[in-house]
């Protein structure tokens, strides 16, 4: 699994028995201790193992609460208020679960955002991004169902809103299976808390394969060039580890100060009112991690060739497919924005449009931000929040299929640094060191 | 019975048997007939567990729904739940019929007459849930004097229950239903 030969000597005569029978602590070994890693890597390549933290503090806290949730439509809301007052310590772990949804997704934002940073999803690591992107819909799917198992007003439109969505795409029958009868009820939520426990351990499981990926083809790294040698690599422990439990801590400590001190921070009212199937709240959003999505389904509020509504929800589901096929979108040879100057623009105004599109998702709809005048009824007119998503659905699809292909052939990259110790050498030096590849281009130093 | 008249080739460790007169062997056959029964099998055992998915009995059982329409004054508008679905019956007044009726089909998103969608013309029986993504719209005569303006995505429906504005793309479904007698209808 690890790349290189593999560094393990039996140390006594009970490892060396294991080792020839079942080669754990040779997996261990090189996957965990001596595994060569990039001696340039930054703090954003610590998020990894974040996520990893927050996906078993999400299934452990998750095991915690199903031993006190009733997935009944009668009983799930009054369950969850009981967990809140009278379960020992049911209070801690439901803030624990419910924000630990926020900061998984605050985590796996870095995480994605890196990798389109410094072109991780490059040959050789194609197959890695796309096990990413698969996580990423899971991650999805299980914090959407999670959502709904309160039987709050929200988690009940909530889950109309989405299988509508399908509905949209798959037909009435279809939703009606979903469902297991007529509407959003109880064998919805009872489905829905089935698939809510199995979901995180699939998550598990495409996780080791994606670390299994990553560990076969080697970390990438800020310079997005490929390690030369032994000079170019530290081993991950105790190096990274180190890196890794010290950030954990950090990430912890930001976690903690919301749990405790603003657990409803990314909650809504909504969301404490037991769920009526006769009375839709006033505005739905989704939880802030979606809303970019669901902003660019409300973009779609026009027919072209299809009805909007089928429209929309394939631009919704398009946003998250183009994702899948980034690696050949990318015609770039150059992996790191740090020698692309247009990619660099481009790819950090595509961070600042996604935040304004999940702004956007969160508003009620059809909120005029810059009025230019008064309709017939006296409402106000201009430019309003569907015109913001239209113009950010544009730039997130313009980004991936037309800058991503246009700018490999159009942009002149930068020099790149003979090798990493080079790069971190020049650095040292307080970046005065003209890398070897620039000499020959001394007005383009990095 | 069938017996390979020679084994002509080895591929492999693996004897090949005989092959007939149209160029497929003894083994193809199989391969085929074992992963057809396997397939079929495998289909066979797959549909309990998709089927359990779908409304239980005890779910269709509720499938109808008796309404008593005594109660209801003029202009008011009563929800009941058929099949778990808001369901409106409502007493329309002669102005709001009139309203509707006058209608021109150019201002209907899906043209579709007034006549079509009631039985008797006072007695408006619609399922309450906006046909863009399921929300329930609410009376609103500022959107549309007698009609209906659903919050989250902002259509707009009349007292037929038509769309008229907004991203909703069909009119709110009539369910099937019928008098029993001059004050009580079954829907379902």
């Amino acid at each position: 699994m690890a790349s290189g030969p593999s560094t393990y000597t039996p140390s006594n005569g009970l490892t060396r028995w294991l080792d020839q029978r079942l080669p754990l602590m040779r997996f261990a070994n090189d996957n965990l201790l001596s595994f060569p890693t990039p001696k340039n890597l930054n703090y954003a390549y610590t998020f990894g193992a974040i996520l990893f933290y927050c996906l078993i503090v999400q299934i452990v806290t998750g095991i915690v609460l199903a031993m006190h949730f009733v997935p009944n439509a009668a009983m799930a809301f009054n369950s969850v208020e009981y967990i809140m007052r009278d379960v020992n310590y049911g209070w801690l772990m439901r803030y624990v679960h419910m924000n630990g949804a926020s900061f998984f997704f605050i985590a796996v934002y870095v995480h994605i955002f890196r990798g389109l940073y410094y072109g991780s999803y490059k040959d050789p690591r194609e197959v890695l991004w796309i096990l990413g992107v698969i996580i990423f819909l899971l991650m999805m799917a299980t914090a959407f169902l999670g959502y709904t198992l309160p039987w709050s007003q929200m988690s009940l439109w909530g889950a109309n809103v989405i299988t509508n969505l399908l509905g949209a795409l798959l037909g009435q029958d279809f939703t009606q299976w979903l469902w297991g009868g007529f509407s959003v009820d109880n064998p919805t939520l009872q489905r829905f808390f089935s698939l809510h426990y199995l979901l995180p351990f699939v998550i598990l499981g495409v996780s080791v394969l994606h670390i299994w990926a990553l560990h076969h083809v080697g970390n990438n790294n800020p310079t997005g060039i490929d390690p030369k040698g032994p000079q170019d690599t530290v081993p991950l422990m105790p190096y990274y580890t180190a890196k890794y439990f010290f950030v954990i801590a950090l990430f912890t400590i930001a976690f903690a100060a919301v749990v405790f001190f603003a657990p409803n921070l990314f909650g809504h009212v909504d969301h404490y009112v037991e769920g009526n199937p006769l009375k839709t709240p006033a505005h739905i959003a989704p939880e802030w991690y979606l809303g970019a999505f669901y902003a660019m389904l409300r973009a779609i509020d026009f027919n072209f060739i299809l009805d909007s509504k089928v429209l929309g929800v394939l631009v919704m589901l398009g946003a998250i497919a183009v994702l899948f096929v980034v690696p050949w979108l990318d015609t770039s040879k150059v992996r790191s924005a740090r020698y692309r100057p247009v990619y660099w623009w481009c790819f950090w105004i595509f961070v600042v449009n996604y935040a304004v599109l999940s702004w956007a998702g969160l508003q009620p709809a059809g909120i005029v931000l810059f009025q230019t005048g008064v309709g017939a009824d006296g409402s106000p007119v201009g430019f309003n929040i569907t015109h913001l998503s239209q113009i950010g659905t544009l730039y997130y699809f313009g980004f991936f299929m037309v800058i991503m292909p246009l700018l490999g052939l159009f942009e002149t990259p930068r020099p790149l640094p003979a090798s990493i110790a080079t790069a971190v050498l020049a650095k040292k030096r307080g970046g005065s060191a003209v890398p070897a590849a620039a000499a020959a281009a001394p007005e383009t130093r990095v | 019975m069938y017996a390979p008249a020679r084994v002509s080739e080895i591929q492999g460790s693996f004897p090949v048997s005989a092959v007939t007169h149209d160029g497929a062997s003894r083994r193809d056959f199989l391969y085929v007939f074992s992963g057809t029964v396997a397939g079929v099998g495998v289909a066979v055992t797959a549909w309990p567990f998709i089927d359990q998915m779908n409304p239980s009995a005890a779910t269709q059982a509720l499938a109808t729904t008796e309404v008593p329409l005594a109660p209801i004054a003029d202009g008011q508008q009563i929800t009941v739940m058929w099949q778990g679905k808001p369901t409106w019956v409502r007493k329309r007044t002669p102005e709001e019929i009139e309203q509707v009726r006058a209608m021109p089909d150019s201002a209907l998103k899906v043209p579709e007459s007034d006549q079509e969608r009631v039985k008797k013309a006072e007695w408006l029986v619609v399922i309450g849930i906006c046909t863009h993504l399921g929300c329930i719209p609410n009376r609103d005569n500022a959107a549309e004097p007698g009609g209906y303006l659903c919050a989250c995505h902002g259509s707009v429906y009349d007292a037929s229950g038509r769309i008229l504005r907004g991203p909703a793309p069909e009119n709110l479904p009539v369910p099937p239903y019928e008098f029993v007698s001059d004050t009580l209808i079954r829907i379902g």
